[in-house]
């Protein structure tokens, strides 16, 4: 029972809610939490991109100018975290909470409570991994692996990350179950699993990766706790532990945390390119395969992050060709949304331009991701900015612009206004040109032989990272604008229709715009 | 919505936790999978004692090293203590070399080597040779001098047999090659 504030007693169930700020401490409404999840990642992608240009203004020029080598490295670590943990992953969290009961014709989410939690959760953790700046010996600065020797040695601020990773992983382990159990028994009647939309199954087989991994990711800093404080010796050599187990324990998580940033995008991208291309998605089937498959390959090829760790040459030969067998997966998925588009009637409103952007992007970022896989090649690359050129563009490219796409996608239906299309198209070519201009030329130096993860360079490297830097404070400043288009839209717009996309499918169009706070109350029945 | 979560929600919630806490234990339980792991297939031998095979030594082959010493205007007396060796190429040996000082005080000598033939001189590797240093015998003092060397394998297949000659020189009075050279470890 809640207290509304007109004093008069009231239930959720009947459709009304405690305002302020009760209203968000306490709910348990699946589109109130994924509001919450959203402004929280962006909150965080802020924070994350503070540090982002931090790192590209002592990078602006060769020689130390701005900040500590010390404080470069934790504030290295800390945008990894935080851009990894605090930002891509609540942001898909928030899209599913949002959009997975929409539209699968759930009411809400298996568990509010637990909801609530998984994401109140975020808060203490992220307010940890933030106030480790200021600590004595300031944040952790062993780089976002967090590997021992070094995360053995270092200070309170250490401490500080670990406990935060515990609290983030609780957070989306809880969350994972929800969405799991939300998918495997919510459905509307008469929707199979193999009638289920593509967001939804991506989120199933991503909310069992975490469920899977996250859980070993922390033991894994457990055990660092314990060789800091209680004297054990898992991976402290001087008591007859192994640094090296660390990395095979930690990139057993790691690897499969790579598809955990990008698997829901990969949904949202088969929603959107299908709906602005006006045709059914193309091998909706082999798309849950290959996404399945992904998944499962993701948990045999950790090895190929370790091939300068000392590795056999039969482990080396191994991950190499493990990791490049998942290209095959990968591409099948291209090619579907490649042929989705194949003879559409195709427009290019924002979400279709981020949606494209993707693929474009993601396949460079999946191509440099080959190169790195060949053993023989990593050697020589192992550490320099090709590697971070490469993730980022399949977390940047991959993950955000997923996450943009979704914005603009279903923004007129949490809502109820549309945005400004021409903003939308503005921010959309801001960001494409400012990220390639900040990370193309990161393979250049890369293939030079500049490593990553150091505040200084050799001369050679100043012209392509002063090129970097500006592009990374384009595409810093370009989020503002989106920030702009975000609240104008809340605040007003153009009335949305209930379908704003003639092309869209799914049963979350079928609900008015902006959804009602309670949806699909009775479920709709699928034929 | 704030009704207790249905029965069948709850069994799912059971068994996802369950396989959360497994996972957990599956992290922990890594460590020792990693150890036997690398025992049972000979991949990680972090810290332990390394015991490096030879896999140059040519079985098929011998050598036969013949050793001789001889002393140039010196008071010492040298002989080897073993006359020859038959060695496999690539196979570390070691030969010694027995030395008196004969004089009633301290001298100080080298020991230049030569070949027979001349051409084996380049596929007789010494790792370690008194004739690096010089040498220095007290009074009457007698010592035991260690040669250790390696056949190179690529040592042409006419060649069935080495010799070794060791000529010692007196180094004492001459207070260049002294000065300049390291102490002596006698």
């Amino acid at each position: 029972m809640q207290k509304s504030a007109n004093g008069q007693a009231q239930t959720e169930a009947h459709g009304h809610r405690p305002e302020g700020l009760r209203r968000w401490l306490t709910t348990t409404n699946h589109k109130d939490i994924g509001t919450l999840y959203l402004w929280f990642s962006f909150t965080m992608f802020i924070v994350g991109g503070i540090m982002a240009l931090i790192i590209r203004a002592e990078l602006f020029q060769p020689g130390l100018q701005l900040i500590e080598p010390e404080r470069y490295n934790q504030i290295v670590t800390l945008h990894g975290l935080i851009m990894v943990f605090g930002a891509i992953m609540p942001a898909f969290v928030g899209f599913a909470n949002w959009m997975i009961p929409l539209q699968i014709g759930a009411s809400d989410m298996a568990f509010g409570r637990l909801n609530n939690w998984s994401f109140w959760l975020l808060i203490p953790a992220s307010l940890l991994l933030v106030t480790s700046l200021f600590v004595p010996g300031g944040a952790a600065g062993v780089g976002w692996t967090l590997y021992p020797p070094l995360s053995i040695q270092m200070g309170m601020g250490m401490d500080l990350a670990i406990f935060s990773v515990h609290i983030l992983g609780i957070s989306s382990i809880l969350g994972s179950i929800n969405i799991i159990t939300t998918v495997l028994n919510l459905r509307a009647p008469g929707m199979t699993m193999l009638k289920m939309p593509m967001f939804a199954w991506t989120w199933l087989i991503t909310a069992f990766l975490i469920i899977a991994v996250m859980p070993v990711f922390a033991g894994a800093v457990t055990m660092l706790l314990t060789d800091r404080h209680f004297g054990t010796s898992f991976f402290s050599a001087a008591g007859g532990g192994d640094p090296v187990l660390y990395q095979h324990v930690f990139w057993f998580f790691g690897h499969p945390e790579v598809y955990i940033v990008i698997l829901p995008g990969f949904g949202i991208i088969s929603h959107v390119i299908p709906a602005f291309s006006r045709k059914p998605l193309f091998g909706y089937t082999s798309m849950v395969y290959a996404t399945a498959s992904i998944a499962i390959l993701s948990f045999f090829v950790w090895g190929h992050h370790m091939f300068t760790s000392g590795m056999p040459v039969a482990g080396q030969i191994f991950y190499m060709y493990a990791t490049m067998l998942i290209a095959v997966p990968t591409g099948v998925k291209v090619f579907n949304w490649t042929a989705t588009m194949w003879r559409g009637a195709l427009t290019f409103e924002t979400p279709m331009l981020f949606a494209i952007g993707f693929i474009f992007l993601f396949v460079m970022g999946g191509f440099s991701g080959l190169v790195l896989a060949m053993t023989a090649v990593d050697v020589q690359m192992h550490n320099t900015y090709y590697v971070v050129a490469h993730f980022h563009y399949t977390m940047v490219a991959g993950a955000l612009f997923s996450a943009f796409a979704a914005v603009y996608y279903w923004l007129p239906k949490w809502t109820g206004h549309m945005y400004s299309e021409m903003l939308g198209k503005v921010h959309f070519w801001l960001t494409m040109i400012f990220f390639n201009m900040t990370f193309f030329v990161q393979h250049f130096l890369g293939l030079a032989g500049m490593p990553r993860r150091i505040p200084d360079y050799a001369l050679q490297f100043a012209d392509f990272n002063a090129i970097s830097s500006i592009g990374a404070f384009g595409l810093g400043l370009s989020q503002l604008l989106f920030l702009y288009i975000v609240i104008t839209c809340i605040k007003g717009g153009p009335k949305a229709e209930a379908k704003p996309w003639d092309g869209a499918e799914g049963l979350e169009w079928e609900v008015a715009s902006p959804a009602p706070y309670h949806t699909w109350e009775t479920q709709p029945v699928i034929k | 919505m704030s009704t207790a979560p249905r029965p069948i929600n709850r069994r799912t919630f059971i068994k996802l936790a369950m396989f959360s806490m497994l996972m957990f234990g599956f992290g922990y339980a890594l460590v020792p999978l990693y150890s036997v792991f690398c025992r049972v297939t000979g991949l990680n031998q972090v810290g332990q004692d390394a015991n490096p095979v030879n896999t140059q030594v040519d079985f098929q082959r011998v050598v036969d090293i013949e050793f001789d010493s001889n002393v140039h205007d010196m008071p010492w007396k040298v002989s080897a203590v073993q006359t020859h060796m038959a060695v496999h190429p690539g196979e570390i040996s070691q030969a010694e070399f027995e030395v008196v000082n004969t004089r009633n005080e301290v001298v100080t000598g080298q020991a230049i080597p030569s070949y027979a033939p001349p051409e084996a001189a380049q596929y007789f590797r010494k790792l370690s040779c008194f004739c690096f240093n010089k040498q220095t015998l007290a009074a009457g003092q007698k010592l035991r001098l260690p040669v250790v060397f390696v056949v190179d394998p690529s040592l042409p297949k006419e060649i069935g047999t080495i010799t070794l000659s060791y000529t010692f020189f007196n180094v004492e009075g001459n207070i260049r090659a002294q000065s300049v050279a390291t102490p002596d470890r006698s």
